[in-house]
């Protein structure tokens, strides 16, 4: 019993923190219809951004601002100068140039910071006593801010000017544009906000298990399973489908090992290609 | 206002527009009329580049439009309300409008009169205005969509068979909605099937066949005389 509650919490925590990278690439893979493989490598290479500044000024709010305005700038550059001249080419070409680019983020991780693995202090110390374990403050603490950043996303969606461009421009782009909407700058700037997303989550798992260049990918698999889980696009899907899989995945690391428990996604993703491929989090489509 | 000289277009290979030239002048309604398939739609397209135009012109106000990018039209004055109304399904019916009302320069006092005004025209849009674009029926779309040009206070609106497949009540209040924007001086290039209608509310009209076209002439020409519409129209 103790241990399922624990589970439950465990797998919450991780749940908002994947929903935070998901939303990220739902957002971008909704308006543009592209799969970003770099999108993991962009939260990897915010987590170190903010590990250096951290290390600097020892302060990790600013921290976690820094590196999400940082990563935001590096997305909108990257949109303009990789994405946008491949607009309206076979999505393949785009497909294998997130690719490239994961790679090339991966690689200078490496010679800039090197293989070790970096720490990020907690900002919220101290535990509190749940049965007889110790459950630190931050991973609490982290799920809620996720939330608070994933709430404030989708109130700028929903009632922001700039909100409404986006989700014109993701149900219609021809339209959007004959509306007077500049829809390739719209199309920079979700890139910007999935990029800004994807780093400040970064920041926030930091204190978790470390940053090492390698952690982009294995987001980048996981935040891909719970938005094709969750419907393609759909943002509230994405965000159930992260708290689904990262409960799954906690439960059953209760049997087999962690690394085990990862199948159980894997799982539920074929599971769901096979028998309901829009996604389980949607209404059934007319 | 609104030129094309001799403008060709193609759909990928297939060559859609055969010199076409049509002119629409401040404030006036022109109608386009022909058979389904003649390059109607095509030309509007044209106007909104979303064709390839392969030879000729397209100006207005007589700027160029070859070099304006597709969202720098609705700026210039050009709305467009395609044939299938592509009202953005999953926003509001307000937020449909918002679409064309968040731009540079609108005060938050001539957004209320816009909308005021386009509420009194479609009252049904008031009393759907927090309800999603794509649960409203096709005749309430075609106002929405309609409306949502106008926010964008235009000087010409490029209007593609706003009463297709329409209850006659509807087209009535269609029809009455195109007098009323001519009334405000706005230009309307007006494409249609519906002979009587046009005839009606357009000053020209202009008649097309196999993308290319075959007749121009006054509407009122065309009311005294139908035999040029019995022959290109078969009605």
């Amino acid at each position: 019993m103790d241990q399922i509650i624990i589970q439950t919490l465990h797998g919450l925590v991780n749940g908002m923190v994947l929903a935070m990278v998901a939303s990220g690439l739902t957002l971008i893979f909704g308006i543009m219809d592209i799969v970003n493989f770099a999108h993991g490598d962009l939260m990897m290479l915010g987590a170190f951004v903010g590990a250096s500044v951290l290390g600097v000024t020892g302060n990790y709010w600013l921290a976690l601002v820094v590196a999400a305005i940082v990563i935001a700038v590096l997305g909108a550059l990257l949109q303009v100068t990789t994405l946008r001249p491949l607009i309206g080419r076979d999505p393949l070409t785009t497909i294998l140039a997130t690719f490239g680019v994961s790679l090339v983020i991966q690689k200078y991780a490496l010679w800039q910071w090197g293989p070790s693995v970096r720490r990020i202090s907690e900002p919220v110390p101290g535990e509190f006593t749940l049965f007889h374990l110790q459950y630190p403050w931050y991973r609490v603490a982290t799920a809620v801010l996720a939330g608070l950043i994933i709430g404030g996303l989708w109130l700028f969606l929903k009632y922001g000017k700039y909100g409404i461009w986006i989700r014109a421009t993701t149900q219609d782009r021809v339209m959007a544009q004959a509306m007077g909407i500049p829809v390739p700058l719209v199309y920079t700037a979700v890139f910007a906000i999935g990029s800004a997303m994807a780093a400040a989550s970064g920041v926030l798992f930091g204190p978790f298990a470390g940053v090492t260049q390698t952690m982009g990918f294995d987001f980048t698999l996981r935040a891909f399973i719970v938005v094709v889980v969750g419907g393609m696009g759909n943002l509230g899907g994405s965000i159930l489908a992260s708290i689904f899989v990262s409960l799954l995945e906690s439960y059953a690391s209760i049997v087999v090992s962690p690394a085990q428990a990862v199948i159980v996604s894997f799982v539920v993703l074929v599971l769901t290609m096979l028998f309901r491929p829009t996604g389980l989090f949607v209404p059934t489509p007319k | 206002m609104l030129v094309l000289e001799n403008v060709d277009a193609h759909y990928g290979k297939s060559h859609v527009l055969h010199g076409v030239s049509i002119e629409v002048r401040a404030g006036e309604v022109v109608g386009l009329l022909g058979r389904n398939g003649v390059g109607k739609t095509t030309t509007l397209k044209a106007i909104m580049g979303m064709v390839r135009r392969t030879r000729g012109r397209i100006t207005f106000e007589d700027r160029d439009l070859g070099g304006v990018p597709p969202h720098g039209l609705a700026g210039l004055g050009i709305a467009w309300v395609p044939e299938e109304r592509r009202i953005f399904r999953l926003l509001t019916v307000l937020e449909n409008l918002r679409t064309g009302l968040d731009r540079p320069g609108v005060t938050p006092d001539r957004r209320e009169r816009l909308l005021e005004k386009v509420y009194s025209y479609f009252p049904i849009l008031r009393e759907r205005r927090n309800q999603a674009g794509g649960t409203l029926s096709g005749g309430e779309q075609q106002m929405l969509a309609i409306a949502r040009a106008m926010m964008l206070e235009p000087k010409i609106i490029l209007l593609d068979e706003p009463t297709e497949g329409l209850m006659p009540r509807m087209v009535a209040q269609i029809q009455e909605i195109v007098h009323a924007l001519h009334r405000d001086g706005v230009a309307i290039l007006l494409v249609e099937q519906n002979v009587p209608l046009t005839l009606d509310a357009a000053a020209r009209v202009y008649i097309m066949e196999k993308g290319a076209v075959r007749h121009h002439a006054s509407a009122a020409e065309l009311r005294a005389d139908q035999r040029v519409i019995h022959e290109y129209l078969g009605v």
